[in-house]
């Protein structure tokens, strides 16, 4: 069976695709629907949504709240992106040397893990955002460095069970050199878990950056979800409208993630393949 | 077939078709099939992997995994019950309480954080009331009729304080718990090492004596169905090709399938000496490889475990010849093949190859010779890279050592053809072949960088007997053609008769007897190599002379 279709017998999964589908068309096609600044007052603040032009209203400085999903969803995507990719990265690198070279190696790499893990990752982020300036740099890099270590116990296991194989054997036995049994005979044995595990840490990313830009800690030059729901808490009374879409942005956004997740999971990994 | 002379079977099986899934190999594991078991007797149900022979016995105890795998047609009736139309609360009755089962391997058929006593007590308790003292007693007299020694201790033990055979013994007690009419054995002897096979295939030939019970005993083994059968049923692709009497299907078998079968079978009579040069290939002096566990911290924790997987051991492989190094579980086999192909480093002792000790040397110093000592491993399904194209899974020896791409793939397509594949192999995934082809690939790449040794970890023991055969022979090929010297591990004796010049017998890690083949199998000087070659089964059978004559019919 081909890829698509182990995917699509999860019928979830192919909905959490099209959530997750419209919300890129969205970051993609934000600079046309919403030429303009979302940052820009835009007209009489706090519009009931579908007055004064606003289709989602407007908060309480007149800031349109429709373009700044539009432009938000840019930041979000982006910084899930980044921040999965760098924490993958560095998770596999150490994962990888730690479960292939076993011995101290593993001993030390394991115990910093440790360490990171110990630290409630979200107090983390805020403070090493707030020891850097807050910019889209320091929350990837804040969001990079409380993820990793998931990553580095997962690849730690596979690379673990993967490098006593007798194919693995069979490496060593004509020459082969550690590097290319790591990278061109055990990784793309670990790909799906790193696949699955890596689509479901994008939707934790995104939870983080919006709860960072709720605090006052996002970019300020960046809009943002967690930003719009920061910015109209205050009023969440008077003008439900504010909080309330960039939230159900938040939470479409999120939910396709793991939905998508889910769904590679199923495809992915050949033991469950039976399952129905 | 005379088995329909006594008046009524316990278990008598008509027309069974068990359904498979659709998308399945065939559209039945199971096609209308039927044979009768009676009281006091052993029926060995025999064939290769897929013939349909568990699925049957699976289907009797109704354990059959639905809905996606039911029977579709046929009657199983058991003393006038019908099986097949039973309520699921009187199933649970039969169930370990007349019909009872013993599985391949113990390990995972009890549960491991039970004690044996109390997974014991729980078949009594289920099925019967009786009060928790009578239930211990009872358990105990179990252990001690399975022969486990100091019962009252088993029965407090966990499954993995015990020994393979211990355990299957102890699966066998709780089988026996409800003295059932009918005890289903799926390959209990598979897992085990053939003298711990040779007790257990005789306590159950002993139980069933004093007990009158009817075994289902099923085995891919001519052996053992030679030792235990009274009557014999072969499948294939999930139909009955044959069924009588241990001797009718044996020693006269008339289907074509069952002949082959046999004919697969090797002799326990090594074949005529060859002729092999006095010159040294290979020596081994004084290796010794231990292995540590436990330790813990700065010596905190648990106390240190020694095993010494290699002790003092000492072998010379002449020019062309295939040494045997025989030995059962445990026995540092497989760990001697390994400290050869550098895999392991040993601590102490030489590895003489050309003059060149090649235990000390590091992994750049050792790579020169890395082509000349190859390896070909166990399991077909798990030596190969299930990412990698079997083209480049051959052709990544050669690249190693620096052959340009071009000349490295057409290597890789010349060691297909050597190996009895089509070209067309080149360009596919490994899970597109089955274990013998696997087997197959996993000797071209070791032939890939023209070694001068093949050290042959256990190479046919994951294959069924037939593929076995071709793969031997395959070995004997190349080796004559290609000059190999072989080292060839194993823990069966009838392929080391067949295909070994010398044979070293192994245990505990130590090297007991060394010997020609001929010699070794006419008269072994070590009471172990006497204990070994006793528990080969069917010792007493000779498939070769049971084959070829006798075939009247056309």
């Amino acid at each position: 069976m081909t890829f698509w279709q182990l995917y699509r017998r999860n019928r979830s999964a192919v909905l959490g695709l099209l959530i997750l589908l419209t919300v890129i068309l969205m970051a993609a096609c934000a600079s046309l629907m919403f030429p303009e600044d979302p940052f820009r007052l835009a007209g009489k603040p706090m519009s009931v949504p579908g007055e004064n032009g606003f289709l989602l209203g407007s908060d309480t400085l007149g800031r349109d709240v429709a373009s700044g999903i539009a432009h938000g969803a840019r930041t979000s995507l982006l910084i899930g992106l980044l921040a999965t990719t760098v924490a993958v990265l560095i998770g596999a690198v150490l994962g990888g040397l730690a479960g292939y070279y076993g011995g101290w190696i593993d001993d030390i790499l394991m115990r910093v893990t440790e360490m990171f893990q110990t630290i409630p990752s979200f107090l983390f982020a805020i403070l090493i955002v707030a020891i850097m300036k807050p910019s889209i740099q320091s929350i990837v890099i804040a969001i990079a460095v409380v993820s990793w270590p998931a990553v580095a116990r997962l690849v730690r296991g596979e690379f673990i069970s993967l490098r006593n194989r007798e194919f693995i054997q069979a490496c060593h036995s004509v020459g082969m050199g550690d590097i290319r049994i790591m990278l061109a005979e055990i990784l793309p044995n670990c790909l799906s878990p790193i696949i699955v595990a890596g689509s479901l840490m994008v939707a934790t990313a995104i939870l983080i950056e919006s709860g960072l830009s709720f605090l006052g800690l996002g970019d300020p030059n960046i809009i943002s979800w967690g930003f719009q729901i920061g910015a109209g808490r205050t009023v969440l009374r008077s003008a439900w409208w504010v909080c309330t879409f960039p939230g159900i942005a938040i939470l479409l956004t999120v939910l396709a993630i793991n939905l998508v997740g889910e769904g590679l999971n199923d495809a992915l990994n050949p033991r469950l393949r039976e399952r129905t | 077939m005379s088995a329909d002379d006594q008046p009524k079977p316990l278990l008598d099986i008509r027309n069974l078709f068990v359904q498979l899934p659709r998308g399945a190999e065939r559209t039945h594991a199971v096609e209308d099939v039927s044979y009768t078991l009676n009281n006091n007797e052993i029926l060995c149900v025999v064939g290769e992997s897929g013939s349909g022979k568990s699925i049957t016995a699976r289907a009797i105890m109704g354990l059959l995994p639905a809905p996606h795998v039911h029977i579709d047609q046929g009657t199983i009736d058991f003393n006038g019950e019908s099986l097949t139309t039973i309520k699921e609360s009187r199933m649970r009755e039969i169930r370990g309480g007349e019909i009872s089962m013993i599985f391949q391997e113990p390990m995972t058929a009890l549960n491991p954080v039970m004690t044996i006593g109390k997974q014991i007590d729980e078949v009594i308790r289920f099925h019967t009331k009786t009060r928790k003292k009578h239930r211990r007693q009872r358990a105990v007299e179990l252990i001690d009729s399975v022969h486990l020694p100091d019962p009252e201790h088993i029965i407090r033990a966990y499954p993995h304080e015990l020994s393979g055979g211990q355990r299957q013994r102890a699966m066998i007690a709780m089988a026996l718990a409800m003295e059932p009419k009918i005890l289903i054995a799926d390959e209990p002897t598979t897992a085990l090492d053939v003298t711990t096979q040779a007790q257990i295939l005789k306590l159950i030939k002993e139980l069933q004596q004093s007990h009158d019970t009817g075994v289902l005993f099923i085995t891919h083994d001519f052996g053992v169905v030679a030792d235990i059968a009274d009557r014999v049923a072969v499948m294939q692709h999930g139909r009955i090709v044959e069924i009588g009497t241990t001797d009718q299907v044996l020693n006269h078998p008339q289907h074509p399938y069952t002949q082959g079968l046999m004919r697969a079978v090797p002799s326990l009579t090594p074949p005529a000496v060859r002729s092999i040069s006095s010159d040294t290939e290979l020596s081994v002096n004084a290796l010794t490889k231990t292995y540590k566990s436990g330790g813990g911290w700065f010596g905190l924790g648990a106390k240190e475990r020694i095993v010494h997987a290699a002790d003092n051991v000492s072998i010379k492989l002449h020019k062309g010849e295939t040494l045997g190094v025989v030995g059962e579980s445990g026995s540092g086999k497989s760990t001697l093949a390994r400290c050869i192909v550098r895999l392991i480093n040993a601590e102490e002792g030489e590895i003489l190859y050309q003059g060149v000790d090649l235990r000390p040397l590091n992994r750049k110093e050792m790579r020169p010779y890395r082509s000349k000592i190859q390896m070909v491993f166990q399991d077909p399904f798990a030596s190969l890279n299930p990412r990698s194209k079997v083209g480049r899974i051959i052709a990544d020896g050669p690249r190693v050592l620096g052959v340009p791409s071009a000349q490295a793939d057409k290597r890789a397509r010349e060691m297909l053809e050597l190996v009895g594949l089509d070209e067309r192999a080149f360009d596919r995934f490994p899970h597109e072949f089955s274990g013998g082809q696997r087997q197959r690939i996993g000797i071209a790449r070791a032939l890939a960088l023209d070694p001068e040794i093949l050290v042959a970890d256990e190479p046919v023991s994951a294959l069924d007997v037939s593929i076995q055969a071709q793969i031997l022979q395959l070995l004997a090929d190349i080796r004559e053609r290609l000059q190999l010297s072989m080292v060839f591990i194993t823990h069966d004796l009838r392929v080391a008769a067949q295909v070994c010049d010398r044979i070293a017998v192994m245990r505990l890690g130590k090297i007991v007897e060394a010997g020609p083949t001929a010699t070794l199998f006419s008269d072994a000087e070590h009471p172990y190599t006497r204990e070994l070659l006793n528990a080969v089964p069917g010792k007493d059978w000779h498939p070769e002379t049971a084959t070829a004559p006798l075939k009247q019919d056309p």
